[in-house]
């Protein structure tokens, strides 16, 4: 039997880039087939080649032995293959069924919309493989788990056989996770072909068939779970021997740097989106927060940061209040900030590296005498910056919108260190990032954390949090469930933790059956 | 550089002003407008009657007749900007005084039209580095000019150094608050400015309509006009029997220079450029994006009202039932023009202005009408926007870096 | 955690303004009301009566004229809108907003009408008519907008539209007659259209600047064709077209009030009824609808679904500048029957402020058509009444009515998410 997919020399250029290297690749029917590699090894690339979104420069593709044209998504749906994009393709203000059936819709006399048909289809789908979605639901409304399951029911809805997943896992909690695997799972019994595009080790040893491992657009390995380990596969995506667990001295705290008390903020539409939250960082130490994206961390960052006001509750920094501060008073008290969208919050993309080296320090001395802009002092500060944070990029003079996303980062990070600071808050710091940036981050994050600043780190990802934090704090529907030591939990109290349950904590790890009981 | 005194000023100008300039992409701006003048001149062809009774005769007649059309609308446009070059050679041949005034009174007079677009272009460009989009200067440069005028008739006994700054200022401050409203209004709910200023261009026309009616008209006029501004509210004249250059242009110039140093020198314009980038990112990074944007809006309303000021103070000293003189849209076409550059913009407002300028000649001599200018910016613009149709038509290679072109916020923002 | 034993401000007063708007809103009811009440109800005589004569043309009943105590009707105006005031301050009407606002305005001017009436008679339902009549170029206007930012492309160059419309009708208008000319207007509005189309989503203009340029384009245009050709007595015969008659739906017409208002009235007013029903049926009910909107959403999903989204962004500008052409003709064809320089006046932007108090819903953009319409015919019923604003300040009210309208709804409102930026097809 054939395999029901095949990629054959699939080659993509961009300017300046080989995104795809004569890709070789085939899925099985009824398989889970897991694409491993780090951001930027051109996963997503060869995945939109497949969905008819990118043209490839050579190579072929057949399905069920058969060569097929993917000119447009149209082609890829017609051959049975379907896409879950990493960022929803859903229209926020559209119901369930308009979205699954947009471009495909079932009409009545000429063009009118028969919205029942599709409901009831959508309906029949979500029973079969029990992926609970109503159709009438408005889908900004939903939960981001949910929302997922109706991009599922989209591509079941076009009789998909190939499902691509691409990055599935981002944006949901380790039960979620854990309930999309098993929907997988559910899938292929019926007899569906997946593959699962991610760079996250556990999961593919949790869920894959088999292990495609992609480096700088080749395929470089393919292995089974069984025949791996994380370790291998990390070796594998980077090429060369990776710290998993960066290596951090014990923590030392000395004195409150950061005290929130009681804290509420709202959002714009007057919801409640941290909800009486109080902690306290100290000097030398990280407080991770952890928590799925959604559970007021956003609004939380930006009351410390003094971009929102609270409601209630007072914040205090360095023994000064600044509930009501502006974020420019905060950042010269001696705070810091790594924003969660760097280059919507983080940079001017428009402007030069040297101009955002020096985006929140431009009126100090030596920047500017008065209000008379010192070019001299902001060429040279680029310099000495560029260099010290190993930026690459062709000068001080660059458009930061010409640098990759981790040079980005860096200048963020080169600015915001290159400030005598006290307190740094860093919101997802490696988000997007490759493994070598992601190194780097951390290590920096950590050295800061030895010379006595307190950190507070907000990040999704748990082994980012339980890699850096001395201390950890679960938030959940705005509040703070508990706050533990790092290295007294485990990964799936965390994730229990995460998703609201309150597991009663031991000092020692809580065993696999154990946690079953509580989950049941 | 941080010298900032006047002696040494006049040469840094310069190399700046050209390092400036070269930067940006020249040919693309060259071609554009030349494009915009051979499709100025089809269209001149095709409307042309005489042109088609002349391609009935013969291909060969018809040939001949568009080409002098276009050579009379062509030339009698530069006659009209510049002056004659054959009346100015006899006059400087002649070394008589008045010949030579006269002779050159055209191209002094295309620098009069050209100052209110100095002041314009520079708004408008103020306001796109802000990320603005101000189209009110129309009625701001109305408002500002009736402000002036009142301010020129009704204090007494001033010295002209004190009476006419004085005007200036209230044109301006007058001007800045038709920007303040808009820019206010944006601020505090979001609500667009490009329909916000358009709609106080309205405003202010009916306002001056009624001023002009009833309290501000001059009784001895049948037709409703302002009284006078007194003389010492009159901005000087050099060459006052033959032409009306005076010295606002000079003054517009400095509004310029001083605007250029402000965006790129000071602080504050670093906040500008940099809210008009990316507010997001001001606003994490410190800067207050209400008061940059409120301030920008006002300080362009402001400069736009100058040049209410400049004309009025330095032209027509009165003013009448007020014209729309397409202050609004042509500045924006100068300002994208210079790439939202202060010092370019002397030179496309030196541009437009000219061709404004020549173009009455132009319509009494080859019965073109004004407008074509219109059409013809309108064009250039087109080109200026969209360098790839150049690119295609001169078949130019596309640079190997991204062009940052102006960009500007959607209708339905949300905050 | 030990707890925090020292107590916390818990800020009030902030969480007490944060729906501040709608509470600013409400006493700004309440001060007009008290504001009428005060300063307009004690000018009039206790006697003084107002009458709002009911009847125009023939309808089958003659209803007698609304004749009614001036003071007393200010009265309840004013209680009326104390009411809504405080309803507004206290509660809030958030979703109802827009239409209450609408209401208020309406109410508010209604009370100046009775003010500055006392003691005459206006024609009430000649207001009502010269309403719907006026109201025509700005709906249509803001149809044309809704077609093209509901695909996700900002057009602020329905004025350029328009005019160009208006033109293209009167010239061809006159050669070959009325029908003719408002399909030359609609070519004109396409072509247009198509150039901003092209502008915008093949060379990625930004699409305020394209807009602005065919604006200019526009204006440039006509007025240079204008001038050459219509202001010769030679061309005259070119400038001459006529216009639509207004004609009368047997039976609808005959109703009272209701009948010469709604049934009697020219093309275009039937034409700017029948195209909000249909656009409204189109944009929600249709297939072509459902795709066009998630245009203006979130064009990517509708991307890797299979809809191509240049070819219905192109079409939507086409169908935007047809409904544009359309509209620019009513000044030509549908109102004085040629063409004069600045017939616009500004309503295609005034249009595009029509659209967003609507919120991009063709039905609400007639309402605020009206709203629009109602101030420009009450400009000029009040400088016949003893109004003792000078009646060149009445005529900014419709300008400023757009500026506050902005001023109190956007912000609230929920425009197409996608607008101004050009799409993307490779970059996921």
């Amino acid at each position: 039997m054939p395999p029901i997919l095949e990629l054959k020399g699939i080659t993509k250029r961009f300017p300046g880039v080989l995104a795809n290297d004569h890709i070789d690749i085939q899925l099985n029917k009824g398989e889970i087939l897991a694409l491993l590699g780090e951001n930027g090894a051109g996963k997503t690339t060869l995945m939109n080649i497949l969905y008819g979104l990118y043209k490839p420069d050579e190579g072929e593709i057949f399905v069920n032995g058969e060569k097929i044209e993917v000119n447009s998504p149209i082609d890829a749906i017609r051959a049975g293959i379907g896409m879950v994009h990493q960022h929803f393709m859903l229209v926020p203000v559209f119901t369930v069924t308009e979205n699954v059936m947009l471009g495909d819709e079932y009409t009545k006399w000429g063009g009118f919309l028969d919205r029942n048909k599709a409901a009831a289809r959508i309906r029949e789908i979500s029973e079969l493989y029990k992926l609970n979605v109503n159709p009438d639901d408005m889908v900004e409304d939903l939960p981001v788990g949910i929302q997922q399951r109706v991009e599922i029911v989209k591509l079941l809805y076009r009789n998909a056989d190939i499902l691509i997943m691409d990055e599935p896992t981002a944006v949901l909690t380790p039960q979620e996770v854990d309930e999309l695997f098993a929907i997988l799972k559910k899938l292929v019994d019926q007899g569906k072909s997946i593959i699962f595009i991610t760079h996250k080790l556990r999961e593919v040893m949790e869920c894959a068939d088999r292990i495609e491992v992609i480096r700088l657009g080749k395929v470089v390995g393919s292995t089974k779970p069984a025949d791996a380990s994380p370790e291998i596969l990390a070796n594998m995506m980077v090429g060369r021997e990776v710290e998993l667990k960066a290596a951090k001295k014990p923590c030392n705290p000395r004195g409150n740097v950061l005290k929130v008390e009681n804290l509420t903020v709202m959002d714009m539409h007057n919801h409640v989106m941290v909800d009486d939250v109080s902690f306290e960082v100290q000097s030398g130490e990280v407080l991770g927060v952890a928590g799925v994206q959604g559970n007021g961390q956003t609004e939380l960052v930006k009351a410390i940061t003094g971009l929102q006001t609270p409601s209630a509750g007072r914040i205090t920094l360095l023994d000064k209040d600044v509930s009501k501060a502006t974020p420019r008073k905060i950042t010269e008290i001696g705070s810091a900030h790594i924003p969660e969208d760097r280059q919507k919050d983080g940079l001017v993309l428009a402007s030069s590296v040297a101009d955002n080296l020096v985006l929140n320090t431009y009126f100090h001395p030596p920047f500017a005498k008065g209000i008379i802009l010192q070019r001299n002092a902001i060429g040279s500060n680029a310099v000495e910056l560029i260099k010290k944070f190993d930026i690459r990029t062709p000068g001080g003079s660059t458009l930061v919108n010409y640098l990759s996303g981790g040079n980005q980062q860096k200048v963020i990070i080169a600015r915001e260190f290159s400030r005598p600071i006290k307190l740094l808050v860093a919101a997802q710091p490696t988000r997007g990032l490759d493994v070598g940036s992601i190194e780097y981050i951390h290590s920096r994050i950590v050295e800061k954390r030895d010379q006595g600043c307190a950190v507070l780190l907000v990040s999704t990802e748990l082994d980012e949090i339980m890699q850096l934090s001395d201390r950890i704090a679960v938030m959940y529907r705005g509040k703070i469930l508990t706050t533990v030591n790092a290295k007294e939990v485990t990964k799936e109290e965390l994730g229990l933790l995460m998703a609201g349950v309150m597991p009663t904590l031991k000092k020692k790890k809580v065993d696999d059956t154990q946690v079953r009981e509580l989950i049941t | 550089m941080t010298n900032t005194k006047t002696t040494g000023e006049k040469k840094n100008f310069l190399t700046i002003f050209y390092e400036e300039l070269s930067k940006s992409s020249l040919t693309i701006i060259i071609l554009s407008i030349i494009s915009g003048f051979i499709l100025g001149g089809i269209l001149v062809i095709l409307t042309t009657p005489e042109v088609y009774q002349a391609f009935g005769r013969s291909f060969g007649e018809g040939l001949s007749a568009s080409w002098q059309i276009v050579a009379k609308t062509y030339s009698s446009l530069f006659i009209g900007s510049f002056g004659d070059p054959a009346k100015i050679k006899v006059a400087f041949a002649s070394g008589d005084s008045t010949a030579i005034n006269k002779a050159l009174s055209p191209f002094f007079e295309s620098l009069v039209v050209t100052t209110p677009y100095l002041f314009t272009g520079v708004a408008v460009a103020l306001g796109f580095k802000a990320g603005l989009f101000n189209i009110g200067a129309e009625g701001q440069v109305q408002i500002g000019g009736i402000a002036a005028a009142w301010a020129g008739w009704t204090f007494s006994g001033l010295s002209p150094w004190v009476h006419v700054p004085l005007a200036f200022l209230v044109g301006a401050a007058v001007g800045g608050l038709w920007g303040l409203v808009p820019g206010w209004l944006k601020v505090k709910t979001g609500a667009h400015e490009v329909i916000t200023t358009i709609m106080m261009n309205y405003v202010a026309y009916y306002l001056i309509y009624y001023l002009i009616a009833s309290p501000f008209r001059d009784p001895e006029e049948v037709v409703p006009k302002t009284r006078w501004v007194l003389d010492s509210a009159k901005l000087y004249r050099f060459f006052p029997d033959f032409n009306r250059f005076h010295i606002g242009f000079f003054i517009a110039i400095a509004v310029a220079v001083v605007v250029w140093f402000i965006l790129f020198k000071t602080t504050w314009g670093y906040e500008i450029r940099s809210v008009g980038k990316n507010p997001h990112a001001s606003k994490y990074a410190g800067m207050n994006i209400t008061t940059v944007t409120v301030v920008t809006m006002m300080l362009s309303g402001a400069i736009a009202g100058m040049a209410g000021a400049n004309e009025i103070l330095g032209v027509s000293w009165r003013q009448s039932q007020a014209l729309a003189s397409g202050y609004g849209f042509d500045s924006i076409a100068l300002a994208l023009l210079a790439q939202n550059h202060p010092l370019g913009v002397i030179l496309t407002a030196l541009l437009f202005g000219f061709l404004k300028s020549g173009s009455r000649v132009m319509q009494l001599n080859a019965g073109v009408p004004i407008y074509i200018i219109n059409i013809l910016q309108a064009f250039i613009i087109m080109f200026i926007a969209a360098p790839a149709i150049i690119r295609t038509i001169y078949r130019l290679k596309t640079p190997s870096v991204k062009e940052v072109s102006p960009s500007v916020a959607s209708l339905s923002e949300k905050k | 955690m030990e707890k925090n034993t020292q107590p916390v401000r818990v800020n009030h007063f902030k969480a007490f303004m944060a729906g501040s708007r709608h509470r600013i809103m409400g006493i700004f009811f309440i001060l007009v009301a008290v504001f009428m009440r005060l300063v307009l109800t004690n000018s009039l005589d206790t006697s003084a009566m107002t009458t709002f004569a009911t009847n125009i043309n023939d309808t089958a009943i003659q209803i007698p004229n609304w004749t009614f105590n001036s003071r007393v009707g200010l009265d309840v105006i004013s209680l009326l809108c104390i009411g809504l005031g405080l309803y507004e301050f206290i509660r809030g009407f958030k979703k109802a907003t827009s239409l209450v606002l609408g209401i208020m305005g309406v109410i508010i001017v209604l009370g100046f009408l009775f003010w500055g009436a006392s003691g005459t008679s206006i024609s009430f339902t000649g207001m009502l008519a010269v309403m719907v009549i006026r109201a025509v170029p700005i709906t249509i206007g803001a149809l044309s907008g809704i077609l093209c930012e509901r695909a996700g492309i900002v057009n602020i160059a329905i004025e350029g539209m328009m005019i160009s419309g208006a033109f293209a009708g009167a010239v061809i208008g006159s050669i070959w007659g009325l029908w003719p000319g408002v399909l030359a207007a609609i070519l004109m509005g396409m072509l247009l259209a198509l150039i901003h189309g092209v502008l915008s989503i093949k060379y990625k203009v930004d699409q305020i600047i394209s807009g602005t340029m065919i604006n200019i384009l526009s204006t440039g245009l006509t007025s240079y064709l204008y001038i050459k050709f219509l202001q010769d007595a030679e061309y005259q015969h070119l400038n001459e077209s006529g216009f639509f008659k207004p004609f009368a739906i047997p039976l609808l017409s005959k109703i009272p009030v209701i009948g010469p208002i709604f049934f009697d009235q020219n093309l275009y007013v039937y034409a700017m009824f029948i195209l909000v029903i249909v656009l409204w049926i189109g944009l929600y009910k249709t297939r072509w609808g459902l795709r066009h909107r998630a245009m203006g959403e979130h064009p990517k999903a509708a991307d890797t679904l299979g809809v191509n989204v240049f070819r219905t962004r192109y079409l939507a500008c086409l169908l935007s500048g047809a409904v544009a052409g359309f509209g620019g003709s009513y000044f030509s064809l549908g109102s004085v029957g040629r063409f004069e320089q600045t017939m616009t006046a500004g309503r295609g932007f005034i249009a595009l402020a029509a659209m967003i108090f609507g919120n991009w819903n063709p039905v609400g953009s007639l309402g605020a058509g009206f709203l629009f319409g109602f101030a420009e015919s009450l400009t000029t019923k009040l400088s016949l009444l003893r109004f003792p604003i000078p009646a060149e300040l009445l005529l900014m009210l419709p300008y400023v009515i757009t500026i506050i309208v902005l001023g109190g709804v956007v912000g609230r409102s929920r425009g197409p998410a996608v607008g101004g930026t050009p799409y993307e097809k490779e970059s996921l």
